[in-house]
């Protein structure tokens, strides 16, 4: 088909599928209107039933926590199509190449903010239940905070803390251990992930009872998988460039 | 004007549709089709607010005030973490087709080999 006809057939099919569309928000409860029975139930029980007073988080790892295990399950079968799709380019091996930073500025404050990038990261997992943050946000935040690594200092030091021997095993851990906690509820006598374990004190580090651990192995799922990535484009860009002998 | 958050999302999605569909680079493609998928989020959130609410998090607020649905918010956060990783994911089969066919406008790409 010639991109012309394509444009033509697209036009009228756009047109009336944005028309549907807004006939049917149209149709949705006013803006800020309603406060949904599902949200509104959660918002009053997340507290008292799992000692946990932050309701989004709850609901990720506790109410919905098998929901979140196939959203992983997404994250994990792509970093996987990732890794094969770009490890079956050949890679010239060059080493020895600096592009390390000579800048002592950003050296000094690129350590630091590693540090201070990795601390929210953890701080963010460790509070989820309790202030706004969890695995998902926690463990991107400590995966940005780790790349950093390469922009203060050069992809040799990169390649040191973002080895494969490390982030895979990390990443598959992080997946299996999820699962592993829902078969424990399963073993138990009670249904998949279902939270045990106490709820624990509110407001604290200790709340939230098994979905904490839940918590936790999403972050390190999280955060190898980002890193992963980082690294396998990372080999793709910078790997022929050091070959090249830039 | 009480839909027009909800009128902004299907704007959002659209536009996606139209860069989509009249795209002549792989990334731009990428772009629009997370473009497309981040109109539900805006979909979601929008549909989730309450006014009046606040933030669904009940640590030094007492219970029971009101806040937007944590439901919404939930099903947003972690597809936002989720879809970077698609996106990487057709960005390597970007960077395959660019290596294997040598271009990247998907109007020059008439048949893929294995």
């Amino acid at each position: 088909m010639t991109r012309r006809a394509r444009l033509w057939l697209f036009a009228p099919a756009v047109a009336g599928f944005g028309a549907l569309l807004v006939w049917a928000v149209a149709g949705l409860p006013d803006f800020g209107s309603t406060e949904h029975r599902y949200g509104y139930l959660i918002n009053h029980v997340a507290l008292p039933e799992r000692h946990m007073t932050n309701a989004v988080t709850a609901l990720v790892f506790d109410y919905r926590g098998f929901d979140t295990l196939g959203e992983e399950f997404i994250l994990f079968a792509a970093v996987t199509g990732i890794v094969l799709l770009l490890r079956q380019h050949e890679r010239e091996r060059g080493r020895g190449q600096s592009d390390s930073t000579h800048s002592d500025v950003i050296r000094v404050l690129g350590i630091l903010a590693v540090g201070v990038g990795v601390l929210i990261g953890l701080w963010l997992v460790a509070f989820g239940f309790v202030t706004p943050g969890g695995g998902f946000q926690g463990g991107v935040a400590v995966a940005s905070g780790v790349v950093l690594v390469y922009l203060a200092a050069d992809y040799r030091a990169w390649s040191r803390v973002g080895r494969l021997g490390v982030l895979e095993p990390l990443e598959g851990i992080g997946a299996g251990g999820y699962v592993v906690l829902g078969l424990a509820a399963l073993v138990s006598g009670a249904a998949f992930l279902t939270n045990m374990l106490g709820p624990g004190v509110a407001g604290t580090v200790w709340s939230g009872g098994s979905a904490a651990l839940v918590n936790w192995f999403a972050a390190l799922e999280v955060a190898a998988a980002n890193l992963l990535l980082f690294r396998e484009f990372l080999e793709e860009y910078i790997v022929p460039l050091h070959g090249r002998g830039s | 004007m009480s839909v027009l958050p909800y009128v902004v999302a299907v704007w959002v999605c659209v536009i996606g549709l139209i860069g989509i569909v009249t795209s002549r680079n792989f990334i731009h493609l990428a772009i629009c089709l997370t473009l497309t998928q981040s109109s539900t989020y805006v979909l979601l959130l929008a549909v989730g607010y309450v006014h009046g609410g606040g933030p669904p998090i009940f640590k030094g607020v007492k219970l029971g005030t009101t806040a937007v649905d944590p439901v919404l918010q939930s099903l947003a956060l972690t597809d936002i973490v989720v879809s970077v990783t698609v996106l990487a994911l057709i960005l390597a089969l970007a960077l395959d087709v660019q290596k294997q066919a040598g271009t990247d406008d998907p109007d020059e790409v008439h048949e893929l080999s294995g």
